[in-house]
């Protein structure tokens, strides 16, 4: 901050230097200087309509609103006076004239901003004796619960909508007392952020339909834990009593999810306890039948010994257990740990061609960002945002792949890798000043030669994607475990279509650890182990199934596509026998007398950290090795996108298991299809 | 409930027919959009719904409002928003007269309630209602702008100013015989000279 920017004012007769391009309410903030308000929120538009935050100007004849008021130098604010006391009060008694008094039925009770705030700034009793006005309550979905009569008209969640989420589908329709919140002809919203609005509304306006009326928030556990449904890493808080998980909701962090989290992870918590795998189980005879814990690892251990066994990892697998299968199966050879499922391409010893460079709070300074076989909407509705930053401050977006029904509009310029090439992107490329370009699993899982990888970094070496400052060429997967076990090693040394190419014959046992393909009948005549904690197509398919526990019932650490290693804590208990995967692990080792070194969780944790110490400093991205510029005049060649996600509510064995999924599906996915085609 | 500002409701509904913009409406809209720049089409808006509006034989229908959010690329809750704050424009069809009858103060002290009580009982219809035969729209709105010359009401675009029970009984009566009316003061003044 330069010196000249700064002005003095005096905040109730105490002086203080601040930057003059803030707001009064910003400078009071600054100042410890607490304001109530409905309508202002940091991420959104100013719009100065809810009036609670008058404060006093000298020299300025009435009491002003603070959220909308740029300070000039000189100015004298007053918050304490009586007149603006009674300003507040005033504006209080008119919000309340048309809230309803129901509070004791209310799901925002609690947690209610005018509620806390009538308390601090408003009137004991009621003076108004004339009837309230009522309004209809309106659909906006399967996840946003409406009891329109509580609305106090902030506009909140029509400024979201519009300039977060992109869909600018709620509106304020008639105007004074007629004034109602809807959405357009009362359609679901069909945003993946849509439920953030549940947290922005300050009243009970907008609440979450599948929390409705399950809980006090004084009587939740908080845990801090992370969204594992895509691999941006947003921070979340899970909000559970006794062994029941009843609410996600997001925690601020600037660096990554903002305040936002995806509609995926904060509804898809029903899924948690549907169609859990609860005790293990044996084929016998063709026939899945419950056993006890020591007879299933006696008959593992059986089949281990003189065996060749692989090990896959899945999409939702934290790094202990990655670290903890890496170790055990250290014992059976080498190369025989593969975390890629879906058989993204890499190139080896460079962390670099697998993680996100870009920072994620720079993307929306880009002013050319190119889509290379990605749908960040699905695969990360929260990259999408920024994306949509960067679009609202004018940068191109350019996609390369399928059309996509993104929020903003793109540049389509073919359906193939190759077409990176063509004219019309090198002509923006070439005048862009901070190009982006994110080339998503949709390629990287049909990339054939590990050569056109390395063409992708020369091409944006060329086009100043990478320059000495910064690294714009960026990778982006869908799931949430597979940067950390990469970065462990949790791989086999194939460049490109590693699941592919493995050659299942030198290998007669799979053991999964939570992943979907030995059901693909490439390991048709593998004998299948499966780990994992609901039954779908995996433990369909298993020959021997055990239960293990669900992120949210174990300590781990998931580490985010930039590479920044995050905990997620544990909320409460296994459900029914599960183990922790280290600890059958350890047991499997005992019983086959092998070396395994870990006797508990945080042995094992000391064990990760010696090996890898970055990986447990949670919350700091991993130091990032410059890669060598190559200048092989590599070709890229022809690829076509392979998208990893086609449904969002459904893409993975959690949220398949979902009802509330199931009912986005049914109404956000299918009605305007229908509608369309009517 | 209906609140306290009159006319139609915030409903928009669906006419069931297709709504195009009509060839002369085409030439106006490009005028109209002409004006503004070019990022900022969407200023267009309100004239656009005037257009839809007249052409859609006096209301707006969601297919009206559909076409100009296509028109000027703007999302279709905005144009509800505009379309809804407005009281001239009509979510719901309407008669062939639209008859607007002035309620505001000073014309409520000259009497503007048995105005209304008049022309409702003379057209059959109550506030807020169309005739069977299709050929009044009863509302009461606030101010038009004639205080001096009250009570007076809006028939489609005219006024008809200085009224008492008798004169706007003619004046439905004339309708209903297809005889044209006088436009403006009944009782014969100018503008608003002094009575």
């Amino acid at each position: 901050m330069s010196e000249d920017s700064l002005i003095n004012i005096k905040i109730n007769s105490k002086e203080i230097q601040v930057d003059k391009n803030l707001t009064v309410m910003q400078a009071c903030e600054i100042a410890g200087e607490e304001i109530p308000r409905f309508c202002y929120h940091d991420k959104l538009s100013i719009a100065g309509n809810c009036r609670m935050c008058l404060v006093e100007i000298e020299k300025a004849p009435k009491l002003v609103s603070s959220c909308t008021m740029p300070l000039m130098d000189g100015m004298s604010i007053i918050t304490n006076s009586e007149k603006v006391k009674a300003g507040r009060k005033g504006v209080m008694e008119f919000l309340l004239i048309n809230h309803p008094l129901d509070c004791p039925i209310c799901d925002q009770g609690g947690e209610c901003d005018l509620q806390d705030q009538a308390m601090y700034y408003g009137f004991d009793k009621s003076r108004y004796h004339e009837n309230k006005r009522a309004v209809d309550n309106k659909n906006m979905g399967p996840l946003v619960n409406t009891i329109m009569t509580r609305c106090i008209h902030c506009t909140r969640c029509v400024r979201f909508a519009t300039e977060v989420a992109g869909v600018p589908e709620i509106g304020m329709l008639g105007r004074g007392e007629n004034a109602e919140i809807t959405t357009y002809l009362e359609q679901s919203i069909t945003s993946e952020l849509s439920g953030n609005v549940i947290d922005l509304c300050p009243v009970g306006a907008l609440t979450s339909k599948p929390y409705q009326f399950k809980a006090r928030p004084w009587e939740l556990k908080r845990t801090d834990s992370i969204d594992i449904f895509d691999a941006i890493g947003s921070n979340i808080r899970i909000d559970s009593r006794a062994q029941e998980i009843l609410r996600v909701t997001p925690r601020a962090n600037d660096l990554i999810n903002e305040e936002w989290i995806t509609d995926k992870v904060r509804f898809n918590y029903d899924g948690y306890y549907q169609q859990r795998i609860d005790q293990p189980y044996i084929r016998k005879n063709g026939k899945l039948e419950p056993v006890s814990w020591p007879d299933a690892i006696k008959s593992l251990k059986q089949k281990l010994k003189q065996s060749k066994p692989l090990s896959v990892i899945g999409d939702q697998v934290d790094i202990e257990t990655g670290y903890a299968v890496k170790k055990f199966m250290k014992n059976f050879g080498e190369n025989n740990v593969e975390c890629r499922t879906d058989n993204q391409a890499i190139i080896h010893n460079n962390i670099e061609s697998i993680r996100f460079n870009t920072p994620l709070t720079e993307i929306e300074n880009a002013d050319l960002i190119i889509l290379g076989g990605t749908n960040p909407r699905i695969e990360a509705p929260i990259i999408n945002h920024k994306i949509f930053k960067a679009y609202n401050n004018f940068a191109e977006i350019f996609n390369i792949g399928e059309n996509l029904d993104l929020n903003y509009p793109t540049h389509q310029i073919g359906n193939d890798l190759s077409n990176l090439n063509s004219e019309d992107l090198q002509k923006a490329l070439k005048k862009s000043k901070n190009p982006l370009m994110i080339i998503g699993s949709g390629f990287l899982s049909n990339i054939q030669d590990v050569k056109t990888l390395k063409a992708l970094f020369e091409f944006s070496y060329k086009y100043k994607i990478i320059t000495e400052e910064k690294n714009n060429l960026n990778f982006l997967t869908p799931h949430a475990s597979r940067i950390g076990n990469l970065l462990l090693g949790n791989t086999t040394n194939i460049d490109c279509q590693p699941l592919s190419s493995i050659n299942k014959k030198d290998f007669d046992i799979i053991l999964s650890f939570g992943s979907e393909v030995i059901a693909n009948s490439d390991f048709e005549n593998l004998f299948k182990v499966y780990f994992g904690h609901h039954g779908d197509e995996g433990a369909l398919k298993a020959d021997i199934i055990l239960p293990t526990p669900l992120y949210t019932e174990k300590y781990g650490t998931f580490v985010n596509i930039e590479g920044r290693p995050q905990e997620a804590k544990k909320c409460h208990n296994p459900i029914g026998q599960a183990k922790e995967e280290w600890a059958i692990l350890k047991e499997l080792s005992n019983q086959l007398s092998l070396p395994f070194e870990i006797e508990s969780f945080e042995d094992l944790r000391e064990n990760l950290s010696k090996n890898y110490p970055e990986l447990l400093l949670w919350n700091n991205i991993i130091s990032i090795q410059k890669s060598e510029i190559s200048s092989n005049n590599y070709q890229i060649e022809n690829c076509k996108p392979i998208y990893p996600i086609s449904n969002f509510y459904m893409a993975d064995v959690i949220s398949k298991n979902s009802i509330t999924m199931a009912k986005c599906v049914e109404e956000i996915l299918s009605k305007p299809l229908l509608e369309k085609s009517a | 409930m209906s609140g306290n500002h009159p006319g139609l409701s915030n409903n928009f509904i669906r006419s069931g027919e297709k709504f195009e913009w009509s060839k002369e409406n085409l030439n106006e809209i490009k005028k109209i959009i002409s004006k503004y720049p070019k990022e900022r089409k969407q200023s267009a808006v309100m004239p656009l719904l005037y257009l839809a509006q007249e052409q859609n034989k006096n209301w707006v229908s969601i297919e009206c409002i559909e076409t100009i959010a296509e028109t000027l690329q703007m999302p279709k809750i905005r144009v509800t928003e505009v379309a809804s704050f407005y009281s001239m424009y009509n979510s719901q069809p309407v008669g062939k007269n639209l008859i607007q009858v002035c309620r505001t103060s000073p014309c409520w002290l000259r009497g503007s309630d048995k105005i209304t009580d008049t022309i409702c009982k003379e057209t059959k219809c109550g506030i807020n209602e169309t005739s069977e035969d299709n050929l009044f729209t009863v509302v009461e709105v606030e101010c038009l702008g004639a205080c001096s010359n009250g009570p007076m009401i809006q028939i489609n675009n005219d006024f008809y100013e200085d009224l008492d029970q008798e004169s706007t009984k003619k004046i439905i009566e004339n309708i209903k015989n297809n005889i044209p009316n006088k436009i403006g003061s009944q009782k014969g003044r100018k503008s608003s000279e002094n009575a």
